[in-house]
This record gives C-alpha cells, sequence and structure tokens, in this order.
C-alpha cells in the first residue's frame, strides 16, 4: 500500500530543496566526501575484522589460546633463550614476531592473542549496550515526546532518576549487584559471570542521554505538516509513531546517537571492567587486561599501554566517523 | 520574590528526586541481587542455624521497606558498618575525602583554565589549523578513558623520566609542594576528557559574543580590544560554561575519582569503594552510591538557581 502521507510529504520537500533526493541519500553523499570520517570508518571495521578474526590469529600464527599458561616455558628470541617469565616474575615484553608479539602477561599468556579475544568482548559488549541503549531511549523518548502531558511528565522524571547518578557510578553499582547472583530474567537466567550483564549495565545507564533528544526531535516532529497530513488521513497515533515518526528519527539523530553510544559504552566497559565490576574472569575485555596489568606498570607497562591504546584507536575511530554521520545528516551543513 | 520562589520550588524538585534515589539505591543493592546475601555474610563453613542468626541480626528476614528504613536510619545516623570489617563507613570515607577532594576540585580548575585559554584562542584566529587542533584535543579526549590517561602519563613521567614522585596522596597539610607534585598528573589525567570540550563550548560562544550590540558599541566607543574581550565578551559567553562545569564537576567528584584513585593510589574515597567493590562488601558502595548522586542533585539545583540569578529571562517562564 502506498503511503499517502509520506508522498504528500515528500511532494512538499521536493519544492523545497529543489531536488528529488531523500535525505538519507543527501547524507550519504556528504559523509562519502568525508575522507578523514571514512579513514577512520575504514580503521574501526579493522579493528573488529582483526577481533574476529582472533581464532584464526590463535592457532596459526601465535598457536596459544587466550587463557593458555606459558609462564615456565623458554623461547628463543633473536636467537637468544629467554623465559616467557622470569626468574623474579616479570612477564617477557614485546618480541614482535608470531610468538609474544605484544609480550606475555604474569601468568605468561599470550598479550596479543588475548587481545582480540578481549577485544571481541569488549565490542560485543558495546554494540550490545549500544543497542541496549537504543530500544530503551526509543521507548521513552518517543513515548514522552509524542503523548506529551503526564506520560511525558512521569517518564521524563524517571529519566531525571538514572541521570541524577553518575554514570560510572550507577554502573559500577549495579555491575557489583548483578555479579554477585547473576539475573533471573523469568524465561532464562543469567549467570553472574555472563557478558550479557555489563551489557544490560551499561545500555541501562546511558538511556536518558538519548532518550532527553529524541524526546525533542519528536516534539518538534509531531507539530510538521507530514504528521498534521497523516492525522488528517485519519491515521492512528501508533501507525503515525511508525509510519513517520520513526523513519524520520532513523535518518536523522538515531545513526548519530548509534556511533557516538557505541564508543561511550566501549569506553564504560573498560572503567567498569577495570574496577572488577563488568567482565568477570576468566572472560578477557581490553578493561579486565588493564586491570590485570595494572600492578606492574613501572616495570612491564605494554600490560596496561597495549589495551589502553587499542581501546583509544577503537573509541577514537568510532567517534570520528560517527561525528561525519553528524555533519552529513546536519542540515545546516554547507557540505553538498 | 520571584527569585525565592524559584529557588524553594528548584529545592522542594530536588527532595523529591534525592528521596527516589534513596530507594532506587537501595532496592538495586536489596531488590535485585539474586540470591541470599546472608548466605556470603556467613561464610563458607556457615551451618543453616549460622545464615539464620545472620538473617535475623541484619534484617533480611524482614519486609524490603522494614529494610529500607532501617538501612536509611542507619546511614543517616551515620552508624553504617561495613560487612567484611565492620568498621564505620562514614569514618572511611571521611578519612578519604581530603585526597579525593583534592583530586576533582584541582583537576576542575585544571580543565576549566585551559579550556577558557584554548577556547578564546581558537575564537580569535578561528581557522583551520586552530579548528582542527581543538577538535582532535576533543575527540582524542572523549575517546581516552582517564585511567587509561592516567596509565600512559605515569609511564612517560615517572617511570620512564621521573620527572614526577612516584605515586600515592601526600596532605596538603603535611608538604603542600609534595601535594602539588602528586597531584599534577592525577588532575591532568582527569581533566583531559573536558578541556576539548569546555574549548569547543567557549569557542562558540564567545564567536556568538563578539557579533552582538553590545560588543560592538564597546568597540565604538575605542574600548581597547582586551577590555573589550573581558569586560564584554567573556562574561556573556562564560554564563553557559559555568553550568556546565558545575555538574561536570559533581560528574567527575562522585565518578571518575573512582579510577584515578586506583591508578594514582591517591587513597581517597574511590580507592576505598573500589576495594569494597572487590570484596563485594555492600555498605560502602551503597553509602558511597548514595552520597554521589545526591552531590549530583543538589549540584544540579544550585547551578539552575544560580542561573536564575544571572539569566533574569529563565525566572520569567515557569519554574
Amino acid at each position: 500500500m502506498v503511503d499517502q502521507a509520506a508522498v504528500v510529504s515528500s511532494s512538499i520537500e521536493e519544492e523545497t530543496t529543489g531536488s528529488g533526493d531523500s535525505p538519507l541519500r543527501l547524507a550519504l553523499r556528504r559523509l562519502r566526501r568525508n575522507k578523514i570520517a571514512l579513514f577512520f570508518g575504514v580503521i574501526f571495521l579493522l579493528v573488529v575484522l582483526v577481533c574476529l578474526l582472533a581464532p584464526v590469529y590463535a592457532n596459526d600464527i601465535a598457536h596459544t589460546g587466550p587463557n593458555a599458561n606459558h609462564i615456565s616455558e623458554i623461547i628463543k628470541v633473536n636467537g637468544k633463550a629467554t623465559p616467557v617469565v622470569n626468574t623474579i616474575g616479570l612477564p617477557i615484553g614485546p618480541t614482535y614476531h608470531s610468538k609474544f608479539f605484544f609480550g606475555a602477561d604474569q601468568n605468561g599468556r599470550d598479550i596479543a592473542v588475548r587481545l582480540l579475544y578481549g577485544g571481541r568482548n569488549s565490542l560485543a559488549i558495546g554494540f550490545m549496550a549500544t543497542i541496549v541503549t537504543m530500544i530503551g531511549a526509543l521507548l521513552f523518548g518517543v513515548t514522552a515526546g509524542f503523548f506529551r502531558g503526564w506520560t511525558d511528565t512521569i517518564l521524563s522524571r524517571l529519566l531525571d532518576l538514572i541521570w541524577a547518578y553518575p554514570a560510572l557510578l550507577l554502573a559500577a553499582a549495579l555491575g557489583v549487584s548483578l555479579a554477585v547472583g547473576g539475573v533471573n530474567l523469568g524465561f532464562a537466567h543469567l549467570s553472574g559471570s555472563s557478558i550479557l550483564i555489563p551489557s544490560m549495565v551499561i545500555g541501562v545507564v546511558y538511556i536518558p542521554y538519548v532518550a532527553r533528544p529524541i524526546r525533542g526531535e519528536v516534539l518538534t516532529l509531531r507539530e510538521r505538516e507530514f504528521v498534521d497530513a497523516a492525522r488528517i488521513l485519519g491515521y492512528s497515533r501508533v501507525r503515525i509513531i511508525f509510519s513517520e515518526i520513526l523513519p524520520n528519527l532513523s535518518a536523522s539523530i538515531l545513526p548519530v546517537f548509534f556511533a557516538l553510544q557505541l564508543a561511550q559504552s566501549i569506553v564504560l566497559e573498560a572503567a567498569l571492567s577495570f574496577l572488577g565490576a563488568g567482565v568477570q574472569p576468566p572472560s578477557a575485555s581490553w578493561g579486565t587486561m588493564l586491570s590485570d596489568g595494572s600492578g606492574l606498570i613501572s616495570v612491564s607497562p605494554h600490560l596496561v599501554l597495549v589495551p589502553g591504546i587499542m581501546l583509544i584507536i577503537a573509541a577514537l575511530s568510532v567517534n570520528v566517523f560517527g561525528d561525519g554521520i553528524r555533519q552529513a545528516f546536519d542540515p545546516r551543513s554547507s557540505r553538498h | 520574590m520571584y527569585l525565592l520562589i524559584f529557588t524553594l520550588k528548584r529545592l522542594a524538585s530536588a527532595v523529591v528526586v534525592l528521596f527516589a534515589v534513596s530507594v532506587l539505591t537501595f532496592l538495586i543493592f536489596f531488590a535485585i541481587p539474586n540470591g541470599n546475601p546472608a548466605l556470603r555474610l556467613a561464610g563458607r563453613t556457615a551451618t543453616p542455624a549460622d545464615i539464620h542468626n545472620v538473617e535475623v541480626a541484619y534484617g533480611f528476614d524482614k519486609p524490603i521497606y522494614v529494610q529500607y528504613e532501617r538501612t536509611m536510619k542507619q546511614i543517616f545516623t551515620g552508624r553504617i558498618q561495613s560487612y567484611t570489617q565492620h568498621l564505620s563507613v562514614f569514618s572511611q570515607i571521611k578519612r578519604g575525602l581530603p585526597a579525593t577532594l583534592s583530586v576533582a576540585i584541582g583537576a576542575a580548575i585544571v580543565w576549566m583554565l585551559i579550556g577558557i585559554v584554548l577556547g578564546v584562542i581558537g575564537a580569535l584566529r578561528a581557522g583551520k589549523a586552530t579548528d582542527v587542533a581543538v577538535s582532535t584535543v576533543s575527540f582524542v579526549g572523549i575517546s581516552a578513558p582517564s585511567f587509561v590517561v592516567g596509565f600512559i602519563l605515569l609511564d612517560l613521567f615517572v617511570y620512564k623520566t621521573h620527572i614526577f614522585p612516584q605515586v600515592g596522596y601526600v596532605p596538603i597539610t603535611q608538604n603542600p609542594v609534595s601535594w602539588l607534585t602528586h597531584m599534577i598528573l592525577p588532575w591532568f589525567s582527569m581533566a583531559f576528557l573536558y578541556i576539548g570540550i569546555y574549548a569547543q563550548v567557549l569557542r562558540s560562544s564567545v564567536l556568538d559574543a563578539v557579533t552582538t550590540d553590545a560588543v560592538r558599541t564597546a568597540r565604538a566607543k575605542g574600548l581597547s580590544p582586551a577590555k573589550v574581550m573581558i569586560k564584554h565578551v567573556l562574561r556573556v559567553s562564560l554564563i553557559p560554561i559555568v553550568s556546565l562545569w558545575g555538574l561536570d564537576f559533581a560528574g567527575a567528584l562522585a565518578g571518575t575519582t573512582l579510577v584515578i584513585e586506583v591508578v594514582f593510589n591517591l587513597q581517597g574515597v574511590g580507592q576505598y569503594t573500589y576495594n569494597a567493590i572487590g570484596a563485594l562488601d555492600v555498605p560502602p558502595i551503597l553509602v558511597v552510591t548514595i552520597l554521589g548522586a545526591f552531590f549530583v542533585v543538589l549540584m544540579n539545583a544550585v547551578v539552575d538557581i544560580l542561573y536564575a540569578v544571572l539569566d533574569p529571562r529563565i525566572r520569567a517562564g515557569k519554574g
């Protein structure tokens, strides 16, 4: 069935913009011209790809697993026999060879292998948390903004309540509380060490940060001509939300917030796991690697620098790419 | 009169939020967790009778609202104790507070000052190179967790070059110079996130302010550029920054100190909380979370009221 309201509104927009292109296509064209944003987008894709290939690296290049312990082994580095962990407990530094490329940790585990496996967890948590945030923020933001009145008042006060906590503090409190006994969802039980727990915690904590701008956007969208047109055509409110409001959001602020939240969630996962309230052992993540290595920073800085710099590269590339998306969707942007 | 009513209204709504925060925080620790807390408290070798004794002693057998009332009473009379060592939570927090305040206040001053300087420079020489520099700083700032910045600074300036002393906290009353040298790296690690953001916000508000009539008039009457900048431009453009600063300071004090204190071994409230998280010791985390959120809520109210004092247009609208 043809969406009449959309036809009406798009013909209006065609007149005002003077071209037949949808805002989405315009934005994509602008994004393609933004070389810096594209460059960082490719970097992030590479990070994701390398982490996905962790088993290949582990089996075919490093010949070890993320939790395999080589504490009493001796390997050859540049022809010299070197213990993986020496007699006073210090791990070997980066060899830049297939084995122990980034060195080992105190337990004789290969840092490079753990970096990739840990990256899978960090990225997976980042993506899942972002999806939780976006779904929660859409539910709250669209409902509050579209129905206004007392619905808006109640939902906004609820968001204010979560907003009152510093993100890290609330996440740590929830993380500790849930890590102890896991979560009973009724239909499924999550154990305390599941990575779904930090994903949910981080996702929930950031809901208000995205729900507020969505609510504001919906408040203005519902006054636009195409929504009036849909109302006059007798569309139900639910149908207006799904056929008019949501498509507009997904072609404007949703992609921007998705990218920014992805970076934020990856960063918060690291802080949370560093505090011991995120990913639980034996699972690795960039945050737990930072936590494990923090005690030896004075003598083996590679233990924290390797996961730390990887984390910065991942978050930075998403942030810059996300800003590229923001500029591309910004109607005031001069680039066409 | 308007201002008084606005202030009272704002404080009343803050009190409601404070109550809600106390309930939610309590529920996070006492209703959400799966499993009996008495099991952990009683230890591994506990008999069913031991577990029952713990339940009765801590009131876990009572209805949830009775437990809430009891816990809040313990908190607000300052009698609450940790599970593991049975030490008073408030005396431990008091002991850590000087270090926590030192790092948070210092960092807030650092990011404010550097942010203003960079923002003004960015506005005065608006152009490609400065824009790129400021946005690079802010992108790296929001992408690098403060504790990772802390580790990098620690490696560069303490372990590789020995410019700054080893980690730890020296009270300002004991040796002000040593206090300062121990504080500089934590300050910059914490401030790094905000410097770029503040510079960007200030830069755009300065650029807005210089095109106003007031500034044009000030220039026309022959005021020197420096005086125009300080008396007319900065005074207006600092208002949004100051309110931002209040909120970020509250968030940093109650949030970021957690990780920064651990990296630099500052033994403040953040590290106390960190240790409690490691031991799954609920009371310290509960109290710190409530106090942290209280501080954020109160700072929010103070900022709103200050804003109304500074900008009469807000008072006129509905509160």
